[in-house]
């Protein structure tokens, strides 16, 4: 295909041509950073968690009196562990991703600084068992442990803990984390294990950084335990909530209680965020729409702008495929341009968001995909008015001359 | 004229329905995108106490250890309980309040009413006056109930209509956690959004419904909300009844200053005072002192999501898109007529008219790209309160916002028909009708 007569041609109509192009660019900028955020949205709401998400469920009490902790938790969890399908039961402090960060920076050195804050979690006998942690190396808490360990002022009695495999990669490179020791306000543990990837209480607010810093405490029963951990077969998980519910409700009668499956704590976790996607989603498919329209619209106009040349083509010898092709290749050369300065712009609006905002550099290869996202909108834009031009009939040549 | 050249963009809408549905439609959903984010964010970005917010400032000073300092590290946001009460009884400022926040049962006496918890504040005396809160029914506490630990409480409209059904409760008791408080004062609504003087509990949507003098509720050991910093052996009492110990942070101090000079003299004073501290050996770090007023503390905080200023750009890039897809509608509207309007040149009309013409068929287009885009806002207002987010439930178009809109699609659209009405009506007459 000839492309000199088509560029002589946009030559003539340089303000639609523009106008074209500048469309398309601006699409292809926004186009692409919006999909980089919803492709970084996507991203944190699959984050993983070392933990068995699809089979616990977290009861939470509220308002019970704190003198009889010590012996109604174990009362408790031992009703929880007669209900049918549970086959662990456990109290703890707080849960990951249940919004109520209890946070502590620890150190390697008695005297080291940090800025990270470190997610702390207390669980109760079984604990680990219960959320389904993923021992890496070393060992679980063993009952001693357990026995002769509490809070005092919300931090541990106990002289050993277990630290997620980001945090020991993080605190000692290169070096094996056990029997290493963590500082902090004072005090000082040992890490007796490693465990998977647990995410922090509330992510969001700790940073990239705290997302995967927590560390894991023994402790007896204690009036700071408000969550009780279940564990039971995914299909079951609805009922057993609803039965464990029905039975802290009567052994606790004044207390406040709660239960949620932990699928849905995650889904409560990000809903803001997923609404955020749709939103976008929604705003990408009705930017696309309004371009499609507005190429057809002016591609429209300038075929019957040009319904006597088309006919005078035809009656010269031009075939339809040609007709059709010319509007294409015209598109295509239009969404070129479109799509080039539409890339520096993408560019250009990242690096404004990466400075005002916690966003990060997008990958090079959102910039391809957009363009390509363009130019097959262009080229559908473009069909039905090039189909219309490629029907214009030789004999339109002869007329009105 | 201006009547006719109305009658005539309203044919012409008409005479090409498809093209003209497009354009609106393209402006329709630019201006109802554009609308729904930026109604979002005015309504979050707004000063919570318009012509007062100037004056009210937070004081922020350094009471931790050397423990762990890094050069450069931020002054905490809170004030420990010493601290806050040395800086209150100082009262340095022209007002000054020191305050926590916390929930409280309430137990109506005779009513048939369950006993039911409440968000509380606890306060001093100033907190009233300085926020100027609107009564109902009588008035707030003194500075000398603070001191007297007075059973003195101040509830709101809602907790009065719910517990008084409605009726002018000062003077009449009310039990709080056991205890028998007097009410000395109704509040009418009042919801300050931000709840900028405790962004610890949630900077949207967070309404307390009993204020109680702040010394009161530490005696009774009232439950409090909110978070705590601490450092060195500090412990929160996390929950329960036990109060952060004298190495936390827990506590909210405002002020008011009148002038900027007196706000200098304060940040002095704030100086002064950590010295004082640090020679008495309480603190250990050099004076590391913030004085900032409500506004700049909210923009210190990011209490606007940066999610939310994200969708407003997002929604602005988006509507240029659909600005620029209009402009080339519209060019390739005007230019099918240039036949029209190059007969009306041949009859006399001049360009400026032309134009004229021209220009009011965008405006049509525009208030008619507004209408949609009003009744697309208003679907996006209402999908985002229906969103998880605590501010999801303030997303509404106040009249401000509806003129702003208007006068967005209009401008938008005069604008995106300059260009294509200039080139309309530089069409050269004599040619155009000779090809006719």
């Amino acid at each position: 295909m000839e492309i000199r007569p088509i560029l002589a041609s946009l030559r003539r109509h340089r303000i639609p041509a523009a106008l074209i192009v500048l469309e398309i660019a601006l699409a292809c900028a926004v186009l692409c950073n919006a999909v980089f955020m919803i492709g970084q949205r996507m991203a944190d709401i699959h984050w993983p968690n070392a933990i068995d998400e699809q089979g616990i469920s977290v009861i939470t009490v509220n308002g019970t009196d704190p003198a009889l902790a010590a012996s109604d938790i174990p009362r408790n969890l031992a009703a929880l562990r007669g209900i049918a399908g549970v086959t662990a039961a456990a109290a703890a402090t707080s849960m990951p991703l249940d919004q109520n960060p209890a946070l502590t920076g620890f150190t390697t050195t008695p005297d080291g600084k940090t800025t990270v804050n470190t997610s702390v979690y207390f669980l109760g006998s079984g604990g680990e068992q219960a959320l389904g942690l993923h021992l890496l190396q070393g060992r679980f808490f063993n009952a001693d442990e357990y026995a002769d360990s509490g809070l005092k002022n919300f931090q541990s009695t106990s002289h050993v803990l277990l630290v997620t495999q980001s945090d020991a990669q993080r605190l000692w490179p290169g070096q094996g984390a056990l029997g290493k020791t963590l500082y902090a306000n004072g005090e000082s543990w040992t890490v007796v294990g490693v465990v998977g990837d647990v995410l922090a209480q509330d992510p969001k607010f700790s940073g990239p950084g705290g997302r995967y810093s927590s560390v894991f405490y023994p402790s007896h029963p204690d009036e700071m335990m408000g969550d009780y951990v279940l564990r039971n077969a995914p299909q079951d998980r609805d009922r057993v909530v609803r039965e464990a519910v029905q039975a802290l409700g009567r052994l606790e009668p004044g207390a406040v209680v709660e239960g949620k499956t932990y699928a849905q704590m995650r889904t409560d976790y990000f809903a803001d965020t997923s609404s955020m996607v749709w939103m976008l989603v929604l705003v990408c498919v009705v930017m696309l729409a309004v371009t499609a329209f507005g190429i057809v619209g002016l591609t429209s106009f300038w075929v019957g702008q040009r319904r006597r040349q088309i006919g005078v083509r035809r009656a010269v010898g031009a075939t339809r495929g040609h007709i059709l092709q010319y509007f294409q290749t015209e598109n295509f050369l239009l969404s070129s341009m479109g799509v080039a300065v539409g890339m520096v712009l993408a560019f250009g609006i990242n690096l404004y968001l990466m400075s005002h905002y916690a966003t990060s550099r997008m990958p090079w290869y959102y910039l391809p995909c957009g363009a390509i996202a363009l130019w097959l909108i262009g080229q559908l834009a473009v069909l039905g008015p090039a189909l219309r031009a490629a029907a214009v009939p030789p004999v339109v040549a002869t007329r009105s001359v | 004229m201006f009547g006719y050249y109305l009658d005539l963009a309203l044919h012409s809408l008409t005479r090409n329905k498809v093209l003209g549905a497009l354009m609106v439609l393209a402006i329709a959903v630019g201006i109802g995108a554009c609308m729904t984010t930026l109604t979002v964010l005015h309504v979050l970005s707004g000063d919570p106490l318009p012509g007062k917010s100037g004056k009210l400032y937070y004081p922020q000073i350094d009471p931790q250890d050397a423990r762990g300092m890094m050069p450069g590290t931020l002054a905490p946001e809170q004030v420990t309980l010493i601290d806050g009460m040395n800086l209150l009884r100082a009262k340095r400022a022209d007002r000054q309040a020191l305050m926590a926040g916390g929930a409280v049962p309430i137990q109506p006496g005779s009513s048939s009413l369950d006993p039911f918890y409440v968000e509380a504040r606890y306060t001093s005396a100033d907190f009233f006056a300085m926020f100027d809160t609107p009564f109902l029914y009588g008035r707030g506490w003194t500075g000398a109930d603070d001191e007297a630990h007075a059973r003195d409480v101040v509830i709101t409209r809602q907790l009065n209509d719910k517990v008084f059904d409605g009726a002018d409760s000062t003077g009449r008791s009310l039990r709080l956690g056991g205890i028998t408080f007097r009410v000395v004062g109704v509040l009418d609504s009042w919801r300050p959004n931000p709840h900028f003087y405790d962004l610890t509990t949630g900077s949207y949507n967070y309404y307390e419904q009993a204020f109680l003098p702040l010394q009161t509720a530490l005696e009774l050991h009232f439950a409090k909300n909110g978070s705590n910093d601490c450092w060195g052996n500090g412990t929160g009492g996390v929950e329960g009844n036990a109060y952060p110990s004298a190495t936390c942070v827990w506590l909210q101090f405002w002020v008011e200053l009148d002038s900027a000079a007196k706000a200098a003299a304060y940040r002095q004073f704030l100086v002064h005072y950590s010295e004082e501290q640090k020679a008495l050996g309480r603190f250990q770090r050099a004076p590391n002192v913030q004085l900032r007023n409500l506004m700049q503390w909210l923009d210190y905080n990011r209490v606007v999501p940066g999610d939310v200023r994200l969708q407003a750009w997002l929604a602005f890039g988006f509507l240029l898109v659909c600005l620029v897809n209009t402009v080339g509608l519209m060019l390739a509207k005007f230019l099918r007529r240039s036949g029209e309007l190059s007969v009306r040149r041949a009859l006399g009309a001049s360009r400026r008219a032309l134009f004229a013409q021209l220009l009011t068929e965008s405006g049509v287009i525009g208030i008619a790209g507004g209408a949609g885009g009003l009744l697309l806002s208003l679907f996006g207002l209402w999908m985002v309160r229906h969103r998880a987010s605590d501010y999801a439930s303030l997303a509404h178009l106040d009249p401000a916002m509806l003129l702003v809109t208007f006068a967005l699609a209009i401008g938008a659209s005069l604008l995106a028909g300059i260009l294509p009405a200039w080139r309309a009506c530089h069409v050269a007459p004599a040619l155009q009708l000779k090809s006719h």
